[in-house]
């Protein structure tokens, strides 16, 4: 064999399968400006809509007279509720089981909210209409507090019947939308109650914006002819849209073509069913024309799905030593005006009961009571998997606070809570079952690289220098440690609006032994028709420059619920390598027929079977492909193609540990990020250049949430941060250069060993940057103080601990 | 309304010409007009720089310049820097290095990148980070942006300093 | 984001800019980079049914440095003072400013005459204009007149100019001494927290004048004579900074917005002009 091995590497580098940097085959189109988005969507004869918006947060609509706008040269129609009523196209399902006004009907619920849809001859004209559409409010009674919304007499919601159920149970107030609880809590009280040490903070994961660079958008095309809709728009589940769409319209589903173009970005930001796809759809419908809708950056930070916005408040008890006993976690989720979170259907405060995060936590309790508010819908998972990011900043903050509590090392307190590698599978007293970990590895490796106790004896020098007058800089040293909760998920418990979450890939080798493969997800940057195409040709012997990687039409690709959760590695990257060995099983049959020896006597290698122990005789994949075409094969069906639908067992647990060092300057409030370091362990890489690309990408979206990314509202229900002036998106200029390193442990349950890796980074991050600013004044007695970490809250907060003088 | 206006303008090295209202923006008329949908609108407010262009040798965001003001000018969009069987180096480069991911912000990136290098060709990372804060990337992190216009420059002044 | 109509004018003259604007008067307004009035357009939080672009007007462009005085056409970009080694050389504090204004893209096209002549409390030309002791000059129907630089704010958005002037050149003597502008923000393209713009004349030890001027503090940028004064005759001590600190904190006036509330303005009010003092100080 010794002879045949340069020639077996050679074969397999030819391959590019998983495990190697391939650069992406999406880039050539991307860097020449070839890309085609949803608003490079140009058909002969399109409209374009333009939404009427309410300036108010909450107001009785009296009256809506369209008669100038309609008069308008150019002007084709103008929508409001009233049209749309007897489609029974006023309201919408949400995702989570509420429903939402698609235009205001009667009233409106928060600023920006859709009033009117005008559809124009051009996005001047359209845009003209909108001011001339005249609305009389009435004003009423602003809730933006989901504390107020509980105790108010105001009713936001009066469609819902007072004392009814929801969609998860029984309602306690009229602004209320749920309760979910998980583990047991008198259990957690008892141990609570009997604990040598407890302690309690409350923390705010303020509002925010997943804000992917393009904003949403839609192009409706309603082929009268022949009763075909047509539907181009920013969807990160195009499937599910034609399934809603479907159910909405009353169009049958396979007249119903959903198209997700290449989508600049998403986040968690194009999960949901937005207004605007609904009425570019209906108005084309009305006017037999093409329509499309592209909102502007304002419309999109002012009305499209928002994320966070949870009051959670923590207990945490644990021995002298500092031994975790025990955790109960209460959260105040305002969800705004619907209840239009993106989550499976069965989690209404999605995977936050993974709230005890990487530690041994024997016993816990979780309750989240969703409000509305007159604030925008949403409550997506902007780069996380359900709440996620929300789990993992209560329990690393509450890590750090009971450090405190205990006067001990933060790292130290990780590291003696840590599930142990032996553990694993282990059942968390919440439910998950974590698949697979090494935790002490990866944390002493981190704290290693980055020499923490050289860092922490340079801080307490700062400390020092500080008292003495010598500096005005103080030093933070921000630890995490997460652990993800990814691939949502196996159809018995993880389902959005009843559809099981299941992924496809099918794959069809053509004669001359290339490929076509196509997935129910759909790419938003993460370079699926790189690695998916990796994986099959690790899995099937035929070179990735051969396979084309298709996703996001419905006419063509298997039905799959798409991209969003880390889910595309975990879920379709499964159903991709399962596809990829059913070819591959069929391929050995034709081989052995071919080589005239028994199926069990040729073996898989590379890009070819060979007969056991007689290497020179084979046959490649090439061979394979052509013969099974031209072929007859007795027994053997013609063709080489093959289809899996993937049900995943389980969830998959990537996990990481993150160190940030950050110098603040305590006068003026900023920040300055002197060194960040980011170990992932998302099982195993198929592509390492894309992972890093994923880590730096996700480490910025965590900078800019912890240090300054809010959706702010004042009293009266304003988006005070509604241009990018605002709302904070970090430069080049404001960025660091990040270090990143990793661990291998592959996932037991998933084929290729894979867990997902895009949203990791924000997850860990976030807390990451959060616990280094808090770090830097524990010194000086702080426990604990509010997100985001912009200037004038740094400053504040020196400031309250008597740091000015 | 107002009346339409004849506009001329010399586009990737062609002359072009046809009528808009002068409150067009320049992005729409590039995008709508003439086909060019490399640059985009990414934040309307002059913020992003996804709509980046170059006009009479300055890097512009198209999104904040009337159609009217633009006329006469000579402007090049992403779609004027390479062609598919010769690439710029700037090109070849945000490929080789991952400098991007979902593809919305590179062709801004890449044409302002393109007047960086003419007015600093050997810049440092400090350089390059604030040459290119006009441009916000929501996916890359910017690491990979810099080290992919970083690894140019040292290319293109590899090739001028051979060809010399 | 799609602005109202408008005509679109763009005359070749001054006089053809006059003329326009005494035709339409209010409903017109000039442009120069638009980066300002365009965004505001598109808001439609300004409707101008008359639009002036200047861009073609002979005589706007143009940095002339000589005799002691520099003179700056109103067209002159940001992006344009940066590049201008003789500027850099007379006065630097320009260059330093206009570095920290905005972005690449944005300081290619925003001008100086714009920047100075909207009158938004934001914009860091008018405080460093304030600090030269700049001279502006406008051309209207009865002529041309100079107004200084700090007698030209009235309130935000509010100027000495006319509706018919347009503010056509800004000239101030070549600055000696050591110079600062510091400016506090949150990211690239954001407005200050604070700026403050420092000169000062050193004479042995000892501070012989001294000029301070901030952004964004205020509807008006705010030129301290009393600050200044606090400085002059000292050797730039403790006590003097903290005294020009204390009377410019005296002078301005700062609104809570989503850079923080009105005690955190004035802290880093305090603390970026320190260290404009210092800087200025160290160079001077």
């Amino acid at each position: 064999m010794n002879d045949m091995t340069p020639d077996r590497d050679d074969r397999s580098a030819n391959l590019k399968g998983m495990g190697c940097s391939r650069k992406r085959v999406e880039d050539v189109r991307f860097t020449q400006g070839k890309g085609n988005y949803v608003d490079d969507v140009k058909l002969p004869g399109m409209l374009h809509g333009d939404f009427v918006r309410s300036p108010y947060a909450h107001a009785r609509i009296k009256s809506i007279n369209t008669e100038a706008a309609m008069a308008l040269d150019g002007v084709v129609a103008v929508l409001t509720a009233e049209d749309l009523a007897p489609l029974s196209l006023h309201w919408m399902p949400t995702l989570a089981g509420d429903k939402q006004m698609v235009l205001a009907d009667g009233k409106v619920l928060f600023q920006g909210q859709e009033v009117a849809f005008v559809v124009a001859r051009d996005r001047y004209v359209a845009a003209d209409a909108v001011e001339l559409v005249e609305v009389d409010y009435e004003e009423l009674p602003v809730l933006v507090d989901p504390f107020e919304a509980l105790q108010s007499d105001v009713v936001l919601r009066e469609d819902l019947e007072p004392g009814a159920d929801g969609a998860h149970g029984p309602r306690k107030h009229h602004n209320h939308i749920f309760l979910w609880e998980a583990g047991d809590e008198e259990a957690t009280n008892q141990v609570l109650d009997e604990a040598e040490v407890v302690t309690e903070e409350t923390m705010y994961y303020h509002r925010t914006h997943p804000c992917p660079l393009e904003t949403c958008g839609s192009v409706a095309s309603m082929d009268k002819v022949n009763g075909k809709l047509t539907l181009w728009g920013t969807f990160q589940a195009p499937h599910v849209v034609r399934t809603v769409a479907s159910l909405l319209s009353g169009i049958e589903e396979h007249n119903i073509r959903v198209i997700s173009p290449d989508i600049g970005g998403g986040f968690g930001n194009k999960v949901g069913v937005y207004p605007g796809y609904v009425c570019s759809i209906v108005a084309s419908i009305v006017t037999g024309k093409p329509v499309k809708w592209i909102e502007d950056r304002m419309e999109n930070l002012m009305s499209t799905a928002f994320a966070r916005d949870y009051w959670m408040t923590g207990r945490i008890s644990a021995t002298k030593e500092g031994k975790i006993t025990g955790l109960h976690c209460h959260v105040t989720a305002d969800h705004g005006a619907f209840d239009a979170c993106a989550d499976p259907t069965k989690y209404p405060a999605g995977f936050m009961n993974i709230c005890t995060g990487s530690y041994d936590i024997p016993v816990a309790y979780l309750g989240v009571d969703g409000v509305y508010t007159n604030k925008a819908p949403g409550g997506v998972s902007y780069r996380c998997s359900f709440r996620v990011t929300e789990a993992v900043y209560f329990i690393e903050r509450m890590i750090e606070v009971l450090a405190i509590e205990l006067n001990m090392d933060a790292a130290e307190l990780r590291r003696i809570n840590f599930i142990k590698k032996e553990q694993f599978p282990y059942t968390a007293a919440l439910g998950w079952e974590y698949d697979s970990g090494d935790y002490h590895t990866a944390w002493d490796k981190a704290l290693k690289t980055v020499e923490y106790d050289a860092l922490r004896r340079e801080q307490a020098e700062r400390v020092e220098a500080f008292k003495r007058g010598e500096t005005r800089k103080l030093m933070g040293i921000g630890l995490s440690f997460f652990t993800e909760i990814v691939g949502a998920g196996p159809v018995k418990n993880c389902d959005i609006l009843g559809m099981g979450m299941f992924d496809s890939c099918e794959i069809r080798i053509h004669p001359t032994g290339s490929a076509i493969a196509r997935l129910g997800t759909i790419s938003q940057g993460q370079g699926h028709a790189t690695t998916f195409a990796q994986i099959l040709a690790s899995e099937t012997g035929i070179p990735a420059d051969s396979i084309t990687i298709e996703e996001g039409d419905t006419d063509t690709a298997p039905y799959g619920l798409g991209t969003y959760g880390s889910r595309s590695t975990p879920v379709a990257g499964a159903a991709t390598a399962l596809a990829g060995r059913k070819i591959r099983a069929k391929a050995q049959m034709i081989a052995a027929y071919l080589l005239e020896v028994h199926d069990d006597d040729v073996e898989f290698d590379v890009d070819r079977f060979v007969v056991k122990g007689a290497p020179e005789r084979f046959k490649t994949m090439k061979d394979i492909a052509y013969a099974a075409y031209n072929q007859a094969i007795p027994g053997v069906e013609p063709g080489l193609e093959a289809v899996s639908y993937y049900d995943p067992p389980n969830m998959t647990y990537p996990f990481g540990a993150y160190v940030c060092v950050m110098d603040i300057d305590v006068d003026t409030g900023v920040p300055e990020i002197r060194r960040f370091y980011a170990l992932d362990d998302c099982g195993t890489r198929i592509n390492p250049m894309i992972i890093e690309g994923q880590v730096h990408g996700g480490l910025t979206e965590a900078l800019a949430v912890a240090l300054g990314q809010e959706i702010a509202y004042d009293d009266l229900g304003n988006v005070k941060t509604g241009t990018l002036m605002d709302f904070f998106l970090p430069t080049a200029w404001e960025t660091p250069n990040y270090e990143t390193d990793h661990t291998v442990t592959p996932s037991p349950h998933h084929p290729i060993g894979a867990k997902g890796v895009g949203e990791s980074p924000h997850v860990g991050g976030v807390p990451c940057f959060s616990n280094a600013v808090q770090d830097a004044f524990r010194a000086f007695g702080l426990r604990h103080t509010q997100m985001p970490h912009d200037h004038w809250r740094i400053w504040k907060t020196a400031n309250d601990l008597g740091l000015h003088g | 309304m107002s009346d339409k206006m004849h506009i001329k303008l010399k586009v990737n090295g062609e002359d072009r010409e046809f009528l808009a209202e002068p409150r067009e923006l320049l992005i729409y008329a590039l995008r709508e007009h003439l086909d060019l949908t490399g640059p985009h609108v990414g934040c309307d407010t002059s913020h992003c720089g996804a709509c980046t262009v170059t006009i009479d040798g300055k890097s512009v965001k198209s999104c904040t310049m009337f159609v009217a003001q633009a006329n006469g000018a000579e402007i090049t969009t992403i779609e004027g820097i390479g062609q598919p069987d010769a690439l710029h180096v700037l090109q070849e480069s945000f490929r080789e290095h991952h400098g991007l991911q979902c593809g919305f912000c590179t062709p801004g990136m890449i044409t302002r990148a393109t007047k960086l290098l003419e007015e600093n060709p050997d810049p440092t990372e400090e350089d390059i980070r604030f040459g290119m804060a006009g441009n916000i990337c929501r996916c890359t992190g910017y690491q990979n942006i810099v080290k992919s216009i970083q690894v140019a420059a040292t290319e293109m002044n590899s090739a001028k300093e051979a060809a010399e | 984001m799609i602005p109202a109509a408008f005509e679109y004018h763009r005359p070749a003259d001054m006089a053809g800019v006059i003329a326009l604007l005494e035709e339409h008067g209010d409903d017109a307004r000039v442009m120069a980079g638009g980066h300002s009035l365009i965004p505001m357009m598109k808001l439609r939080m300004a409707e101008i049914p008359h639009l002036i672009d200047l861009q073609d007007v002979a005589g706007l462009k143009g940095i002339a440095v000589a005799e002691g005085r520099v003179t700056l056409g109103a067209m002159v970009t940001q992006h344009e003072l940066i590049q201008h080694q003789g500027l850099a050389n007379t006065a630097p504090i320009l260059r330093e400013a206009a570095l920290v204004i905005a972005d690449p893209q944005v300081r290619y096209m925003g001008t100086v005459g714009g920047n100075v002549a909207n009158g938004d409390p934001g914009n860091d030309m008018p405080g460093l204009m304030q600090c030269l002791d700049a001279e502006f000059t406008l051309v209207g129907p009865d002529g041309q007149r100079t107004v200084a630089a700090r007698d030209f704010y009235e309130a935000a958005y509010m100027t000495e100019r006319e509706d018919e002037e347009v503010l056509t050149a800004i000239s101030f003597a070549a600055p000696s001494g050591g110079y600062a502008y510091e400016k506090q923000k949150r990211k690239i393209g954001d407005y200050a927290t604070a700026a403050a713009a420092v000169i000062l004349q050193k004479d042995g030890g000892t501070c012989a004048a001294a000029s301070i001027a901030m952004t964004n503090l205020s509807d008006v940028p705010v030129w301290s004579d009393a600050a200044g004064e606090a400085l002059t005759g000292t050797s730039v001590d403790a006590a003097a900074v903290s005294a020009a600190v204390q009377a410019v904190l005296d002078d301005i006036d700062p609104v809570e917005d989503n850079r923080g509330p009105v005690a955190f303005k004035r802290h880093v009010a305090g603390i970026i002009l320190t260290r404009a003092i210092q800087r200025a100080w160290g160079r001077a």
